[in-house]
């Protein structure tokens, strides 16, 4: 329904600006806070004009957050995660959509209810399993009695250790083991009409072909979808890479970096909160997500309003 | 050579048979319609001649070779479907070459048989445009173009035209019987429209739950259905049904309304002594005054199509339809007679339905 009057109008756009003046505020006191010296900002009142500072606050936020080899790793890691995602959300939902086989819904099931259980919930186990991967099948094999088994008759002993701790593969794997992808495509596999599928069967197309001649072409917006939101994800994670990164030189996240510039007593021992820095390097750090949600916009909304057919 | 061969096949889903025991023998280049109600199992025969169902018992051959546990690729068959299914995401020109694709033929002679084959359904011009972009008979060329490149030993019809309006219906069954001539291939059409099977068999299959009632050429149908079933089935308006006897030695039938209808004599030396129902062809009757005709009947109501009236008429609660090209004023519950000339009578077994024949045409339509 579409009301057209000129009161609502103005109520609505109202609403709408008071909406996007609340959320844009706090950023704009970042950037501002960004521009002057730390006296300036630790004066009250609260500056609300930008000052002269910014670039000095923004070159000395780089340099104190190490953030050149700091943003490669987090770009590698949200990359990562992203094609991990897409990956992986692809093909699992391709086998439970258009193979028939026996435990399919099980499987489905238990993929599902791991939407249940974000990283923050099973961070415990999470880290042991990334302290040592194999763990799990070391695990069975010794419940199964075959570590015993081997060890009584060939004197063998099975310790099976990867570890993922300090390492890119560590910081990506966790993340791209949920179920938020893999339901996204079978939602929408299943709107691909069997005939589609039977045609391409006729066609001679085998399913490897029809993934991807035909489905992989037609999920493009929501690969776009998916892979934001995964990007964002990613690009934002704190506590993963907080707990498994413990080399912190070599393998550190942008995210983690800017929780150094405002020391607090817990974590870092205390200091002087350089909320100046704090600030440029926010703004910094949020651009890359920004930057790719500005990109991938017009993909997803032509995806939710074009059904292209 | 492409002759398919359905032999003793049955094709159950869980519990529900749908089709049962099931024969048909299709001969090489020939067009035949399967004709049956929604859920008679026609589609489901004809995906199981495709390869996209697989058969509880019994054989598939095509072109001699059984083809029972083959992949719809190894089959050599094209198929057309209801829906188009036509690839979203890809112009007509992929769409039509897209088998070949898969096949790993070559670019060049790709877009050449494209070409031609996009020429023989009138798309030249649509070549780049995606499917959204086309009419519902676009498609459906398009879809027909891409059956018809890979130069399949049978064709396979899934209802294409159900979703045409009916002009374009009309256009696309001439240009689909103008393909076979050019193309060649056997047919398999399976439709639920009477008019589709009469204007594109060279034989038509008549089915009804999940068996087949008779098959035969649309004239040999029309004028000798083997079953009661196939007499209400094929002919539009429909035949109309009055149950008698035909006592024995009178050569007459005697309608449970007590009216007498003549027969010809052979006819009545094979129905002699039994209990019958008569069928009675809408456009075979003609009407009369009352105590003029045949039969007497009351009048209901008449649909005026134009070319011809259809009146409605009753016998006691049995209805009889007329169909004639004559104008006639008649008030409801108006008695009037009904003319019904002896060649116009066909008699089925009331116990089995069974068109009852007389010997001298029984030889006639076995030879």
């Amino acid at each position: 329904m579409i009301e057209r009057t000129p009161i609502l109008n103005i109520v609505t756009h109202a609403i709408l600006i008071s909406g996007v003046a609340l959320i844009l505020f706090p950023v704009w006191i970042a950037f501002v806070a960004a521009t002057h010296t730390i006296t300036a900002v630790n004066t009250a009142p609260v500056e609300l004009w930008p000052g002269d500072q910014f670039w000095v606050n923004l070159q000395a936020a780089w340099s104190q957050s190490d953030f050149g080899p700091k943003f490669i790793n987090t770009l590698i890691v949200a990359v990562g995660v992203v094609a991990g995602k897409v990956t992986l959300a692809c093909i699992t939902a391709f086998s439970i959509v258009f193979f028939n086989y026996r435990g399919r819904m099980v499987i489905f099931w238990a993929i599902f209810i791991t939407l249940m259980l974000p990283l923050e919930v099973r961070i415990v186990p999470t880290y042991a399993v990334a302290a040592n991967a194999l763990s799990p099948f070391q695990a069975i094999l010794d419940a199964v009695g075959i570590t015993h088994l081997l060890d009584a008759l060939a004197g063998i002993e099975i310790a099976l250790e990867w570890n993922l701790l300090n390492s890119y593969t560590g910081l990506i794997l966790p993340l791209v083991a949920t179920a938020t992808g893999t339901f996204l495509y079978r939602q929408f596999f299943l709107t691909i009409p069997d005939e589609l599928v039977e045609a391409a069967r006729m066609d001679g197309s085998g399913p490897l072909r029809f993934l991807w001649d035909v489905l992989i072409p037609l999920s493009k917006t929501n690969i776009a979808a998916l892979s934001t939101i995964m990007f964002v994800y990613a690009w934002n994670q704190y506590l993963w890479p907080l707990l498994v990164i413990t080399d912190r030189a070599t393998y550190g996240m942008v995210v983690v970096q800017l929780s150094d510039l405002v020391p607090d007593q817990l974590t870092t021992g205390g200091g002087t909160p350089t909320w100046h820095y704090a600030m440029a390097a926010t703004l910094v750090v949020m651009l890359p997500p920004i930057a790719v949600v500005i990109l991938m916009q017009r993909w997803f909304v032509r995806g939710l309003i074009n059904t292209d057919k | 050579m492409a002759e398919i061969s359905i032999r003793n096949l049955s094709k159950s889903f869980g519990r529900t048979q749908v089709i049962e025991d099931v024969s048909l023998e299709i001969k090489n280049g020939e067009f035949v319609v399967i004709l049956g109600p929604s859920g008679c199992g026609k589609s489901t025969l004809l995906r199981c001649i495709a390869g996209l169902e697989t058969i509880g018992s019994g054989d598939i051959a095509i072109a001699g070779r059984i083809v029972n546990d083959l992949e719809p690729r190894e089959r050599g068959c094209a198929m057309v479907f209801q829906n188009y299914a036509l690839y979203p995401h890809m112009s007509v020109a992929e769409n039509i070459g897209y088998a070949l694709k898969v096949a790993g033929v070559p670019r060049s002679e790709r877009d050449a048989r494209v070409r031609v084959t996009a020429a023989l359904v009138d798309l030249t011009a649509y070549l780049d445009r995606r499917p959204g972009q086309l009419s519902g008979g676009q498609r459906q060329r398009v879809a027909m173009a891409r059956a018809i490149i890979r130069e399949p030993k049978v064709f396979l019809f899934d209802e294409p035209l159900s979703n045409l309006d009916a002009k374009l219906r009309v256009q696309m069954r001439h240009e689909i019987r103008r393909i076979h001539a050019r193309v060649g291939a056997t047919s398999v059409f399976v439709t639920h429209d009477q008019h589709e099977g009469m204007t594109l068999a060279d034989r038509l299959v008549i089915m009804n739950n999940g068996t087949i009632e008779q098959v035969g050429t649309p004239e040999e149908i029309y004028e000798r259905p083997a079953t009661l079933y196939v007499a209400g089935f094929i002919g539009s308006p429909p035949m109309s049904f009055l149950p008698g006897r035909v006592p024995a030695g009178q050569g007459r039938l005697l309608l449970d309304s007590g009216q007498l209808l003549p027969l010809p004599r052979d006819l009545a030396r094979a129905a002699d002594g039994q209990l019958v129902v008569a069928g009675l062809r809408p456009e075979r009757l003609k009407l009369a005054e009352a105590g003029r005709g045949t039969l007497d009947a009351v009048f209901d109501f008449a649909e005026d199509l134009g070319a011809q009236r259809i009146f409605h008429l009753r016998i006691e609660d049995l209805t009889l339809t007329v169909a004639s090209p004559a104008k006639a004023d008649l008030a409801e519950g108006e008695t009037l007679g009904v003319e019904v000339s002896a060649g116009a009578v066909q008699l089925f077994d009331a116990g089995s339905g069974r068109l009852i024949v007389p010997e001298v045409s029984r030889e006639f339509a076995s030879a």
